[in-house]
């Protein structure tokens, strides 16, 4: 079966395709040239249409136990979104926290055809496994948290080598299907079992006597020398203080050239100043950023309405949980390994604070330089659901929209900004560069997020609309691994993707010792806690792909 | 015995018949008899031990095939007015096909544990609260309050494993825990310290813990209490309590919603949370609910993500419609609102559907005895002994994987619901 997709306008930025009008054609799920024979099977007329790669989420909560938390908590919520059982698809509902079908079918429908689950527990990542695998035709995959778990906080108070600490990080990636490795509070989320309410970068946790600026260096460090193709995944100290930009400022400058990816910067770049003593601190950063080549950043935009914060950062959210909206909330402490907080929050546009952080975000993505180093995102669903997507791309294309509504924010929050002055729009390219060819460089998908030879057929055609709420919001054709999933905005066949995970080696050494710690202080034996590869395949219709590791990549 | 040729051991096997699943057992196979060799107890003994009796489907008492049966379920269920599946003692691919399979019919879910489950699953949708997991007690717990449950009776192992292990991980010494009863006293010695150490009790009735609660809230809170006794309990001993919660650095409050069977137990637990997170604001102190056996944390998990609620669900308008109330199994069968029950029971024999008018499927254990004999009975396989599965552990955060021990040749819930799906 060869299908031929005919006159689409090309925007492929991993081959440096701007809007160039070209053919392409897929056969057995992959893009492929020409063929010599010149035989199609199947054409689609797509002259005039914007062809671009298919969507990447690389932050997005979509799996685990904290978003189940969201779900169960949130029956209201859900009772405003329900979807009806159809022929093709499955009932659900979900505003903020969606069950993970209608996850799937939402982010379809918007041309996405892969999400990242950004926080999944090496004890927990069997659950968030469950649930993407759970979650139709979108590819997943997750980045395991360490840094507040007992096992390395011990073994860097212990002084062990680079070496081991390497080892660790490989097992424990290997061990829990993970695609990338996430820190969460460094340290922070141990530090606050300990009665610690605060940890700044430098500040030590008072058991292990190890700073959040060692445990950076070393979980960065592990991550490039066994050659993980995504940079260590940074959720930074101090989330939403006033005054954060500083230790913001301080990680930039202290992950001394290592790669590093901090991600939803928007919560992370606040400033004192002012009647309120709440300030953007988005210029510094952003400064920061365009000169630092080694940070990627991710914004986390807020946007006004009703959502819910679940986070890994127990110690944040739990000196967050008197803003719950509505008044209820949830904070964990789990396995000697990590926590978790679940806080429902309702953003408001006529609050200083809120307006000012939605500022913050826009900001921020335009005043960054490099658009291969920032991503969209509204840290699903901690600065808004992911359905919000389209809306948050014309507020970056379309200057005189994003005015119009910061004219009707809250007045104070208005003068304390200089966004109004800010002229860029985002072009076409540059979202394809950052919700595509980007966002597949960052998470290490080497056949993704591109529409080359050899490339997964992973495709989203759009009409061309000026208003690109309207445009993003349903495409024509959405294509997955080459079969036709999504069409005029409607899902029309359900696949399921594939799950990516990296496994990089390690010396099998490391399970001396880490058997040692599960038999004397866990609940579960080693042997319970490895998630096999029979598990991510499941009934049949899951999979795993491995994608290559850096070269250079050692032990 | 030359069987004995034939016998394999496992090791590290986890128990899905008790919500800690504990996963250190050393199980004994020979044939289709499986014997716990190490690390067994009065609940997960029986739980792996019952033998295999019946394999064949039965229709009104005559045994069928499994096709038979699975396309006579089709019918029953093409021709229902409401469906209702309930039981759901199952595991994790047990729960999605039942998910699946309502959503296609229409059907209602709930489940046999939903009375309490729902004591705290209502207190998580009114104000939440905040909790650890078994990990964090094994290596942090310096004051564990027990509230209105006997814990041995239900988690034998819960004190050998959570309190009295041999070390924490933070050079605390172990036989300073202190382990307090509020409420029900324990019925052994499980809570005894290795150095002989006896709990402290502070015994009241169950239907006096709302009272009780309150007043040791309202102590914590710095609140003067006029009266000097409360349910049979001296408020300075209350008082006591509250100063040692105060001054513990991981105090751990503990519940078996099982347990607290009293009207509107929620109410309670609900002041246990509240009191929990005002404790939180110069220390730190946990809840731990107990519960989550045989498969109850699994079936609430999966609905939740698949549809958005837990159990007591509907699908009868074409989408999740969810009310704790409404859609409560036995009060649906009591009154004559469903006319297909699908119970669901795949771990434990003795928990058998209610007596009702609604035309009655079971997927049970084998060896399940009825008082009146279902219209549909399909012996299926346990999750972890005929078949591999993951459960859920009480603290919903730990899942375990579970394996196939024997080659009984019994069906999984997940292979019967799947094939009952494609029949429709």
């Amino acid at each position: 079966m060869l299908l031929k997709l005919t006159g689409g306008r090309i925007f492929d930025p991993a081959h440096d395709l701007n809007d160039v009008v070209r053919d392409i054609y897929i056969r057995d799920g992959r893009i492929v040239e020409k063929p010599a024979d010149g035989r199609i099977d199947e054409e689609i007329d797509v002259r005039g249409k914007v062809i671009m790669a298919g969507a990447i989420d690389m932050h997005t909560h979509i799996g685990g136990g904290k978003v189940n938390i969201a779900r169960t908590m949130l029956p209201e919520d859900h009772a405003q979104a329900v979807y009806e059982r159809t022929e093709l698809l499955r009932s659900g509902t979900g505003h903020a926290a969606p069950s993970t079908l209608t996850t799937g079918y939402r982010y379809a429908e918007m041309g996405y055809t892969a999400g990242f689950e950004p926080a999944v527990l090496p004890i927990n990542a069997r659950q968030a496994h469950m649930e993407m695998h759970d979650t139709p035709i979108i590819d997943k995959g997750g980045y395991v948290m360490l840094g507040s778990d007992d096992f390395l906080l011990r073994m860097m108070a212990a002084n062990s080598d680079q070496e081991a600490i390497n080892n660790y990080v490989a097992w424990t990636i290997n061990h829990a299907q993970a695609v990338g490795l996430k820190v969460v509070n460094p340290g922070g989320i141990s530090a606050f079992k300990f009665n610690q309410r605060k940890l700044d970068l430098d500040e030590k946790n008072e058991f292990y006597g190890v700073t959040p600026r060692d445990i950076l260096h070393r979980l960065s460090r592990a991550v490039q020398e066994i050659g993980v193709p995504h940079p260590l995944h940074v959720h930074g100290c101090n989330l939403g203080v006033p005054g954060n930009m500083q230790t913001t400022l301080d990680t930039i400058q202290g992950a001394e050239g290592i790669p590093m990816h901090l991600t939803h910067i928007q919560f992370h770049s606040y400033g004192t100043e002012g009647d309120f003593k709440f300030s953007s601190g988005a210029a510094e950063i952003a400064e920061a950023i365009n000169k630092h080549k080694n940070i990627t950043v991710d914004v986390g935009q807020i946007l006004f309405g009703q959502t819910v914060t679940a986070s890994g950062d127990n110690m944040r959210q739990f000196a967050g949980a008197p803003h719950a909206h509505p008044n209820k909330w949830v904070c964990m402490d789990i396995e000697c390994e990590a926590g978790c907080g679940v806080v429902p929050f309702k953003y408001k546009d006529q609050s200083y604070v809120n307006a000012l952080q939605w500022m913050i975000g826009l900001e921020t993505f335009l005043m960054v330089d490099d658009p291969w180093r920032i991503f969209l995102t509204t840290d699903h669903p901690n600065g808004a659901p992911f359905t919000s997507y389209p809306h948050l791309i014309k507020l970056l294309m379309d200057k005189s929209f994003r005015n119009d509504m910061l004219s009707t924010l809250h007045p104070e929050a208005q003068k304390a900004t200089h966004l109004a002055s800010l002229d860029r729009e985002y072009s076409l390219y540059e979202i394809a560069i950052m919700t595509r060819a980007g966002a597949a460089k960052l998470v290490g998908l080497a056949d993704r997020g591109h529409l080359g030879i050899g490339a997964a057929a992973d495709i989203t055609v759009y009409t061309d609309n000026s208003d690109r709420e309207k445009m993003f919001e349903k495409p024509d054709y959405v294509f997955k691994d080459g079969q036709m999933v999504v069409r005029n905005g409607q899902v029309i066949k359900i696949t399921w993707g594939t799950t990516h995970v990296v496994k990089p080696e390690y010396d099998v050494s490391i399970e001396k010792p880490l058997q040692q710690y599960f038999d004397k202080f866990h609940t579960l034996k080693m042997s319970n806690f490895k998630i096999s590869n029979d598990e991510i395949i499941d009934d049949g219709r899951g999979s795993l792909t491995i994608q290559p590791l850096h070269k250079g990549g050692r032990l | 015995m030359t069987e004995n040729s034939t016998a394999t051991v496992w090791h590290e096997v986890a128990s899905p018949f008790c919500g800690i699943a504990s996963d250190d057992l050393t199980i004994e196979v020979n044939g289709n008899n499986v014997k716990v060799l190490e690390n067994g107890d009065a609940v997960t003994r029986p739980g792996f031990e019952t033998p295999i009796s019946d394999t064949q489907p039965r229709i009104n008492g005559k045994e069928v095939t499994l096709e038979q049966a699975v396309s006579h379920i089709a019918e029953l269920l093409i021709n229902s007015k409401q469906p209702l599946i309930a039981g759901l003692g199952t595991d994790l691919n047990g729960a999605r096909a039942a998910m699946a399979l309502a959503d296609k019919t229409g059907a209602t879910i709930d489940s046999y544990y939903s009375p309490a489950a729902f004591r705290n699953i209502l207190v998580l949708q009114d104000t939440g609260y905040m909790t650890t997991t078994l990990t964090e007690v094994r290596n942090r717990v310096d004051v564990l309050l027990v509230v209105g449950t006997d814990i041995e009776s239900t988690f034998p192992r819960f004190f050998e494993r959570m309190v009295w292990n041999k070390e924490s991980m933070f050079g605390q010494e172990i036989e300073s825990r202190e382990v307090i009863y509020l409420g029900k006293k324990p019925s052994g010695d499980a809570s005894t310290s290795p150095n002989g150490k006896k709990a402290q009790v502070i015994a009241c009735d169950n239907a006096d813990l709302p009272e009780v609660v309150s007043v040791l809230r309202s102590l914590l809170k710095g609140k003067t209490i006029q009266a000097e006794t409360v349910g049979g309990v001296a408020v300075s001993e209350l008082n006591t309590l509250a100063e040692k919660l105060k001054a513990a650095k991981y105090s751990v409050v503990t519940w078996s919603a099982g347990q607290l069977d009293f009207d509107h137990a929620e109410a309670t637990i609900q002041n246990v949370c509240e009191m929990i997170k005002e404790i939180n604001a110069t220390t730190r102190s946990n809840g731990l609910p107990l519960g989550g056996k045989e498969g109850d944390t699994t079936v609430n998990a999966v609905a939740s993500w698949q549809s958005g609620y837990p159990m007591r669900t509907t699908f009868n308008r074409r989408f999740p419609d969810y009310d704790p109330f409404l859609n409560d199994g036995r009060r649906i069968l009591a009154d004559g609102e469903s006319d297909v029950v699908i119970w669901v029971s795949s771990f434990n024999t003795s928990v058998t559907p209610p007596e009702s008018a609604a035309t009655t499927i079971v997927l049970g254990r084998s060896g399940m005895q009825f008082k009146t004999e279902p219209e549909v009975y399909i012996p299926v396989g346990v999750p972890g002994i005929d078949h591999e599965g993951r459960t859920f552990r009480t603290d919903s955060v730990v899942s375990v994987p579970l394996r196939k021990l024997r080659d009984s040749g019994l069906p999984s819930v997940f292979e019967v619901l799947s094939a009952v799906e494609q029949a429709l």
